[in-house]
């Protein structure tokens, strides 16, 4: 890269139905392998075929988030070009195909690639378009072909010699059209950073092996974008590691499923998004009051009802909070990021069993489905911790067992059904401390708080948030989950404003202490979310009693963009 | 099914005897039910620990406080996903739901046919009153045309559902009907479907006298007759969905209906193959040849 300092980003779109995010994934992994730092992200249409699908990655030595403008556009068909000309820098580059497309009239250099000729030529399908053109893309780059050829091969590594001799052809031919016909170098240049140990990964990828590691035996999904893509990870990991995953009738099921294996004893998960969730909430109310531990993974799109299928959001946090009839101990945590993703959701487990609750993990499409760089996920980080249970013998020395006895921290000790002595109501009423039904007031009283003390011990279990930048600032800006890597990106831009960023991974019980005290020190505070209402903005001024004044909101389904984050910084610190 | 090697004395059915004596109305079908399950669970040898009995709500869901094991009382309906999950979870636990024609049919009807379909290895006990008795009278799917419920002054207007024919076109491997006035039979029932490799329907005729009164226990005497003894075989889709058919008012066969061996559900999981889930050991789990998948 020319300038170190100037990260790239690429785009690659078409036609949905021809592999664009295929494409961008391989073309991620080979520069993740040349020791980029990356983020991508995609947008498709809610169609199977016949849209038009984009991919874009942000690749740098140091990147949080992906930014604009395009630096290299890969127009797989006309209306790549006609569609994407606006969110291109003025000294971007366009790779298209000579012999389909018109390329616009811009300050642009012109790549023009005989895609389809070059594809027929080496016997390939229409698809193998993308291969020829990422081989085109790592010259105009000027990268090697090598690692690109090595990721073909071994994603072609269970098909047939010709695919991959066809696939490898492709790649290079691609590569040596450019080479031999654009001598001139391209301005941004990609060459290689070195050794660098990472993973690259979305954060659904990185929720599933965050929920293996945690030793989740029972994975429940129905498909709903964007939790489908974790449904298909864990159905795919499930055998190997021991974990079965089932897709039920409906999500009703799915959660009640969950919490049938959860009350007999197992880690057990569950995964949708807002109109899925929609179904779960009675059943959400059934592991409130039966106390028992499921996650369930809640991944946000833009809503009401069917809404933004495809899109991203971040307005079903207070429908999170409040789900289901009265009131029991929950606990919401949402990753910022795809190493959070791993972390927090192994960590999500814990919470729900010591605490004996629903735990949410509470995502958003840009997260779940956005690849990353990351540092190897750490699995000696991750500690199982069960929370309390009895045994025969605790209950043979006891003489009794009761499965809600009131205890002072709340906690009431569970036993594996099958134990001998062991034997209670697990019970949807109110119930006494073995768990018959009972409806008079000292008994629910008793049980209502008891539950309720959970909550309290969890909170003051749940670490502070978060503080990117100095610590004292004339400006704090305020956000939860996916958000964060937009600010961080847009921190680097700020470096010479006084601004900091409180970012919050735990929204729910809230405030704890720590966040208070944050809160409290800060000078001037700007929520940034993707609602209308400002949802976290409201919890901070019912809880803590601050009036944040200033917010940045965005509910179009689209990402913040760091340089939004960047103007509206400018825009409050004159 | 685990028989239980540490009981010494012989089971009774006193033993699942709750500290709660039932609050059903004097008469309730669910008294001959009760009995039925807990004889059946002593002929089992099954010790309250080692059995699951997962409720849904209704008359039949209160019966959760009125008798001892691994009871788990859920939510209306939702009875049936519960049950997969906790059998999953541990299968080598019997696994027994008991629920209503309200809450198995109308609200959970859904959950009834896809398990079914899954021939997860439970079993399945519903107190079939025709009725909605727990909201005090309203009609339920399987009200007779023309039942005058609370909510429907006018008589029930939709066509009476059919379970019995439902398990058999759903692929039901074990479709049997019960009367609550009939304790032996039923107990055996029970036995039989708690046996059964696969998922086990057992629709009980239960008289309710408090809301549903025309169809008292002799209304049912005049019409029941047992299957068994008319040397009727239960190994024919066919002819088990005809004899199903019969006009419920006026005759209603007991027994089994359709019997079959299948695969069950829990086959369906190599996960499941050398210990249930519950006994894994999570201590030793190694994801570093997942990660390298990422590099």
């Amino acid at each position: 890269m020319n300038n170190p300092a100037q990260n790239i980003t690429i785009k690659i779109a078409g036609e949905a139905g021809f592999g664009i995010k295929i494409a961008g994934a391989t073309l991620g992994k080979v520069l993740s392998r040349m020791g980029y730092q990356m983020f991508d992200y995609t947008e498709y249409p809610s169609l199977i075929r016949g849209g038009h699908n984009t991919f874009e990655v942000t690749v740098g030595e140091r990147v949080h988030h992906h930014t604009r403008p395009v630096h290299l556009l890969i127009a797989l068909n006309q209306a790549s070009v006609d569609l994407h000309q606006s969110e291109l820098s003025f000294d971007a580059g366009v790779i298209y195909d000579s012999e389909k497309t018109k390329p616009g009239t811009g300050p642009w250099k012109l790549y023009p690639v005989p895609l389809s000729r070059i594809t027929k030529d080496v016997g390939g399908s229409e698809l193998m378009k993308n291969t020829v053109a990422l081989g085109a893309a790592l010259a105009v780059l000027g990268a090697p072909v090598e690692g690109l050829l090595a990721i073909l091969r071994e994603a072609f590594a269970k098909k047939k010699q010709t695919i991959i001799d066809q696939n490898v052809k492709a790649a290079s031919s691609g590569y040596q059209f450019v080479r031999d016909t654009f001598p001139e170098l391209f301005p941004h240049q990609v060459t290689r950073l070195g050794e660098r140990r990472q993973m690259y990964v979305t954060g659904n990828e990185a929720v599933g092996l965050g929920a293996i590691a945690a030793g989740c035996r029972a994975y429940f999904a129905y498909p709903m974008t964007p939790s489908s893509s974790l449904l298909e990870f864990m159905a795919k990991k499930g055998p190997k590691v021991g974990m079965v995953v089932r897709q039920p009738e409906d999500e009703i099921s799915v959660l009640n499923t969950a919490i049938g294996a959860g009350f007999m004893g197992i880690r057990s998960m569950v995964g949708t998004s807002g109109g899925g969730y929609s179904l779960m909430v009675e059943a959400t109310g059934l592991a409130g009051i039966t106390e028992t531990p499921v996650v369930i993974y809640m991944g946000q799109r833009p809503g009401p009802a069917t809404g933004l299928p495809t899109w991203s959001g971040q307005a079903d946090l207070r429908f999170l909070m409040h789900a289901a009839q009265d009131e029991f101990p929950r606990l919401i945590v949402a990753p910022g990021d795809q190493e959070e993703c791993f972390y927090l959701t192994a960590e999500a487990f814990n919470f729900a069993e010591k605490y004996q609750m629903p735990v949410f993990v509470l995502m958003d499409k840009n997260l779940a489905e956005g690849g990353k760089t990351v540092a190897p996920f750490d699995q000696s980080k991750i500690k199982i911790e069960r929370g309390e249970w009895v045994s025969a013998e605790d209950i043979k020395k006891e003489g009794k067992y009761l499965r809600f006895k009131v205890t002072e921290s709340g906690i009431s000790p569970r036993v594996l059904p099958g134990t001998a002595g062991g034997i209670h109501e697990t019970n949807s009423d109110e119930h006494d401390e073995y768990g018959y039904n009972i409806e008079d007031i000292p008994n629910r009283n008793a049980q209502m708080e008891k539950r309720m003390r959970k909550l309290e011990r969890a909170r003051a279990e749940i670490p502070p948030p978060n503080l990117y930048g100095p610590k004292d600032a004339s400006l704090s800006l305020v956000s939860w989950g996916s958000t964060k890597g937009t600010i961080l990106q847009a921190l680097e831009e700020l470096s010479n404003v006084s601004v900091n960023f409180i970012h919050f991974n735990y929204l729910w019980p809230f405030p704890t202490q720590d966040a208070v005290k944050m809160l409290q020190s800060a000078k001037q505070l700007m929520v940034v979310e993707n609602n209308f209402t400002g949802q976290f903005d409201g919890l901070i001024r019912q809880y803590v009693g601050i009036v944040p004044q200033h917010h940045l909101r965005k509910y179009d389904g689209r990402p913040f963009w760091p340089h939004e984050i960047v103007d509206k910084v400018h825009e409050v610190i004159k | 099914m685990i028989p239980n090697p540490q009981l010494t004395n012989p089971l009774r059915a006193e033993d699942f005897n709750s500290e709660h004596f039932p609050t059903w109305c004097p008469g309730c079908g669910d008294f001959g039910i009760w009995a039925s399950l807990k004889n059946a669970l002593v002929k089992l040898n099954l010790p309250p620990h080692r059995v699951v009995l997962v409720f849904g709500i209704g008359c039949s869901g209160n019966f959760s406080s009125f008798v001892k094991g691994n009871v788990f009382h859920s939510l209306h309906g939702r009875a049936l996903p519960a049950a997969i999950g906790a059998k999953l979870a541990n299968h080598e636990l019997d696994v027994i739901v008991i629920g209503g024609d309200g809450d198995g049919f109308a609200e959970g009807l859904n959950h009834f046919i896809q398990t079914v379909r899954s021939n997860i290895n439970i079993t399945y006990v519903v107190h079939d009153n025709h009725v909605y008795s727990l909201t005090v009278g309203q009609a339920s799917p399987t009200s007779m045309k023309g039942f005058k419920g609370k909510a429907h002054p006018e008589g029930a207007f939709e066509y009476q559902l059919n379970p019995i024919s439902l398990a058999i076109t759903s692929g039901g491997t074990f479709v049997a009907r019960g009367f609550a006035g009939d304790i032996p039979h039923l107990s055996d029932l029970i036995v039989q479907g708690v046996k059964h490799r696969g998922f086990s329907f057992i629709d009980v005729m239960q008289p309710c006298p408090t809301f549903n009164p025309e169809l008292s226990y002799d209304w049912y005497r005049q019409r029941i007759y047992k299957l068994e003894t008319t040397g009727y075989m239960p190994d024919n889709h066919f002819k088990a969905w005809e004899i199903s058919q019969q006009p419920f008012d006026e005759k209603i066969p007991l027994g089994v209906f359709y019997r079959e061996e299948r695969d069950i559900l829990e086959d369906h999981f190599p996960q499941l193959s050398r210990a249930p889930l519950v006994k894994h050991d999570l201590s030793k789990i190694d994801i570093t040849s997942l990660l390298e998948e990422f590099m």
